[in-house]
């Protein structure tokens, strides 16, 4: 094969040029999967690695990277008041769109592999492929009109702190794109949260998200500005990624068709919601946000892409069994608590789902500890 | 039309296009999604279920797990081998002393039964030559320890003398000192540890698994065809040595299973259907009698290792013969082979298996050998899969492969169909840290969190590898788990790290 011939040709000296040498060996294992053989048993393995793993989790992202960059536009010319029609004007929206996705996406990926392929040369491992879900993730949860020197800071953060300090891929306890979103949060709150943030490109508009409607003035406020449909389809200002709930159900079903996430979290963290908005709904009272009715909730926010793609990050969730029913359930019910009690805090999951990765570890300890009892029963 | 036009035209052609697909982009969507859950819905029922075959019978059906479906498995008749060179190999014993006592030189005859050697710590416990003819070799591997010692036989099979005991009368000491002195002692295996069991232990209980699940495994009813009593004679001596039970661990996936284990009397018998690792020992303790802790010792064992303790009573005589199984994808003719214990592979391979990895004993569990190497002392099998020194290109992005699978990021593993394929010994990627969970649970039919087990063994944290039950486990049993592991984790090697730290203790 001469591309093969060609590659081994110019590999750089390990010795001599360490970093190179992680550069290219990152991007030879990307071309090749290397003839590696275990010496001893097992002597056959699974075709499944994690880089099949990690880019199954990019597919299942594509399609909301392209709805975003639409969506981005689109909320721009309606702001601006021009080509409201859903259809008009298409290669201007996603053009827009493009020019404001692809940077932030860029950014991401440069900052971020810029760090772990620094820390696999300092380490002396293979580049590890967590990066590539991650990177990926956090421009879908940043608004499109976040300055890029605040999305470096953020990843720099998340990617040292959260990760590089805990020893990397595998050993970071919670969710990487997460903190990278809640440190923007903290950090520069008025570059994501309020309402100014989510429509790119217009001075001094503003537009609303569906959650902020509700909490002033309950279910019937948001219904008065969006209807039912816009919101399910995502043609509503928000983060770039998370507004399309068929979409996101698209990507959601292929990873558990795959069997990359974990129908546990998914389905637990359903129950907890339903389960806490029928709650909310029986004892509301006059207040306006508990009455939103709890299938509405679905609609609302970012609910089902932080359950399909955030929660189920099988680093920092749950690891037994037992312990990933717990873990969904209780990311369903507290992060509707936060979203609907809290008003600082206009939306729940990101909190929620931090919480939970910190609590992981606690419910698995007992899970195992639950079978080290039965163990010690027998004896 | 003009270059001009075009370039004028073209993207408001385009969007009008799009424009017009847009509204039925939404009924792709709902299509795409209903195609997912259709398939989803479909995975799910697609599984395959553990073959029942035990009409009448009380089967413990295991349901998880996986059977690797390889080309070249055995088949035929058991054939006459011409095996000439034997050997015994004191590594084999993980935890005896490096470097064993010879009696033997090279050029000495022995007979079949005679002492190769012994561990100095133990002097009582023989090892005992397979068959009869010349010491050939005796092979030293590093620092002076004995790497094997070579007999060539001689084709007559004499027999060391062995002297009738009566099984009503002797005393258990008696009775433990003969099994030894005879050479049969190192075919127990104790669990936990899998170790030679000492001399004065007394097991809880004593395990046999009368079936192998492994990938091409030989099938026990070939392997015992023609040595039924001295199977029944091996098991009346084990039912000797134990204050418990025997228990034996029957097939329940076939509808007939050789009467030597069907009715095999004064033992507890137990049926078990299920995929690989359903016909390992250890499983089975686990659902029959779990193992509690590390002072708790039971003892295993397979069927040859019963019928060759069988014969010392039986037959009067040392019978260390053999029929091994000799598959895989890199062999064209696929066969069983009567021979004896430690065996060379060159001779069982007959000029077959010529590129590809030569393993000892099964792919998932087995040891790398060379045609001049020699079938390991509990091995009935050897395997040869191609070696998979191969580059592949964008290899983590194919849809499809023509592997086994359990992954269902393939087609073949959402919808499993069984048939035999190709393997190698590739490892289809690198290792990683532990990322993906919920992985090994699938693969190990017992109560067990491997990968929290694994974990607690790296940190060394002895309470909980303990408590996790590492104790229950042998690396037979997790092999699976580390066949389907997305990160390439050697588990075997961290197990059986964990178990010595322990044994050491």
């Amino acid at each position: 094969m001469g591309l093969l011939d060609f590659f081994k040709k110019i590999e750089p000296d390990k010795q001599k040029s360490g970093f190179l040498h992680t550069l290219y060996d990152g991007f030879f294992t990307f071309l090749f999967v290397p003839n590696k053989r275990p010496k001893n048993a097992s002597h056959v393995h699974d075709h499944i690695d994690l880089k099949r793993t990690m880019i199954f989790v990019v597919y299942a992202l594509i399609p909301l990277y392209i709805f975003g960059m639409y969506n981005v536009g689109h909320q721009h010319y309606l702001a601006m008041g021009e080509m409201t029609g859903l259809t008009e004007g298409l290669g201007a929206k996603f053009l827009y769109g493009a020019l404001k996705v692809l940077p932030i996406y860029v950014i991401s990926m440069v900052v971020g592999l810029g760090i772990e392929f620094y820390f696999a040369y300092k380490k002396g491992h293979g580049i590890e492929e967590g990066y590539l879900v991650t990177g990926a993730l956090i421009p879908l949860i940043m608004p499109a009109s976040l300055p890029y020197w605040i999305l470096v800071l953020a990843i720099v953060f998340a990617v040292l702190i959260g990760k590089e300090a805990f020893g990397g891929t595998g050993m970071n306890v919670v969710n990487v794109a997460l903190l990278a979103r809640v440190f923007v949060f903290f950090a520069y709150p008025t570059s994501i949260s309020g309402d100014a943030v989510w429509v790119s490109g217009v001075d001094g508009f503003t537009g609303a998200t569906p959650l902020a409607m509700a909490s002033s003035g309950g279910w019937t406020e948001v219904i008065s500005h969006y209807t039912p449909e816009q919101m399910f389809w995502g043609v509503i200002p928000g983060s770039i990624g998370e507004t399309s709930k068929p979409l996101i159900i698209l990507g959601a079903l292929f990873l558990l068709l795959s069997r990359i996430a974990s129908w546990r979290i998914i389905l637990g963290g359903i129950i907890g919601m339903s389960v806490m908005g029928l709650i909310f709904n029986a004892f509301g009272g006059s207040n306006a946000y508990m009455n939103v009715p709890w299938y509405d909730h679905f609609l609302m926010g970012s609910f089902l892409f932080a359950i399909s793609f955030m929660a189920t990050d099988p680093v920092t969730a749950a690891s037994t069994n037992r312990g990933k029913w717990i873990y969904g359930l209780l990311i369903g019910a507290i992060g509707l608590v936060i979203r609907v009690s809290n008003p600082a805090y206009p939306e729940g999951w990101m909190l929620a789902i931090l919480l939970l990765n910190v609590f992981a570890p606690l419910i698995d300890y007992f899970v195992l500890q639950g079978n080290m009892k039965k163990r010690l029963k027998r004896a | 039309m003009s270059i001009a036009f075009l370039s004028t035209n073209l993207p408001f052609l385009l969007a009008a296009i799009f424009g017009a697909m847009f509204p039925i982009l939404s009924y792709v969507v709902y299509g795409l999604i209903g195609l997912m859950a259709l398939l989803y819905i479909g995975s799910i029922f697609s599984q395959k279920k553990p073959t029942v075959n035990g009409s009448g019978k009380n089967v413990k059906v295991l349901k998880k797990g996986f059977d690797i479906p390889v080309k070249g498995a055995p088949q035929g008749e058991v054939l006459a081998a011409k095996t000439t060179r034997f050997a015994l190999q004191p590594k084999n014993f993980p935890y005896i002393f490096p470097i064993p006592k010879v009696p033997v030189k090279v050029g000495d005859h022995v007979h079949a039964g005679d002492v190769l050697f012994y561990d100095r710590d133990r002097p009582k416990v023989k090892f005992a030559s397979p068959v009869s003819g010349k010491v050939i070799e005796i092979q030293r591997g590093a620092k002076r320890s004995i790497a094997e010692i070579v007999v060539e036989a001689d084709g007559q099979q004499s027999y060391r003398e062995v002297k009738s005991i009566n099984l009503e009368t002797i005393s258990r000491e008696d009775l433990v000192d003969f099994l030894a002195e005879n050479g049969v002692w190192p075919m127990i295996n104790q669990r936990p540890y899998d170790v030679i069991p000492a001399l004065d232990a007394v097991p809880r209980d004593i395990f046999v698994t009368t079936f192998d699940t492994a990938p091409l495994a030989p099938d026990a009813s070939k392997i015992i065809a023609g040595k039924e009593v001295a199977f029944q004679g091996g098991l009346d001596i084990l039912r000797k040595l134990t204050s418990g039970k025997v228990h034996l661990g029957l097939d329940g996936r076939v509808a007939k299973v050789s009467t030597a284990f069907s009715e095999a009397h004064g033992v507890e018998k137990h049926w078990f259907a299920g995929f690989h690792p359903t016909g390992n020992v250890g499983v089975q303790i686990h659902h029959i009698a779990p193992i509690k802790n590390g002072e708790d010792i039971v003892w295993t064992l397979g069927v040859q290792e019963v019928a060759s303790i069988g014969a010392l009573v039986t037959g009067q005589k040392y019978d260390a013969s053999r029929v091994v199984a000799v598959g895989g994808n890199q062999v064209e003719k696929p066969k069983y082979v009567q021979t004896y214990m430690g065996a060379m592979m060159g001779d069982l391979l007959e000029g077959d298996g010529q590129d590809g990895r030569i393993i000892s004993g099964d792919m998932l569990t087995g040891e790398k050998k060379q045609r001049e190497e020699f079938l390991n002392y509990f091995d009935n099998q050897v395997t040869v899969i191609g070696e998979g020194d191969y580059f592949e290109m964008f290899g983590w992005a194919m849809p499809t492969k023509k592997t086994p699978t359990v992954s269902k990021t393939y087609w073949r593993g959402l919808f499993p169909s069984g048939k035999p394929l190709d393997i190698d010994a590739n490892l289809h990627g690198e290792k990683r840290a532990f990322v993906m969970t919920g992985e090994y649970e699938r693969m190990l039919p017992m109560d067990i969190y491997p990968q929290h087990l694994m974990k607690a063994i790296i940190t060394a944290d002895y309470e909980k590898m303990e408590g996790l039950g590492i104790h229950e486990l042998s690396e037979e049993d997790i092999a699976l788990c580390e066949f389907a592991c997305t990160s390439k984790q050697p588990l075997q090697e961290i197990l059986r790290q964990g178990l010595s730290e322990l044994y050491a203790e």
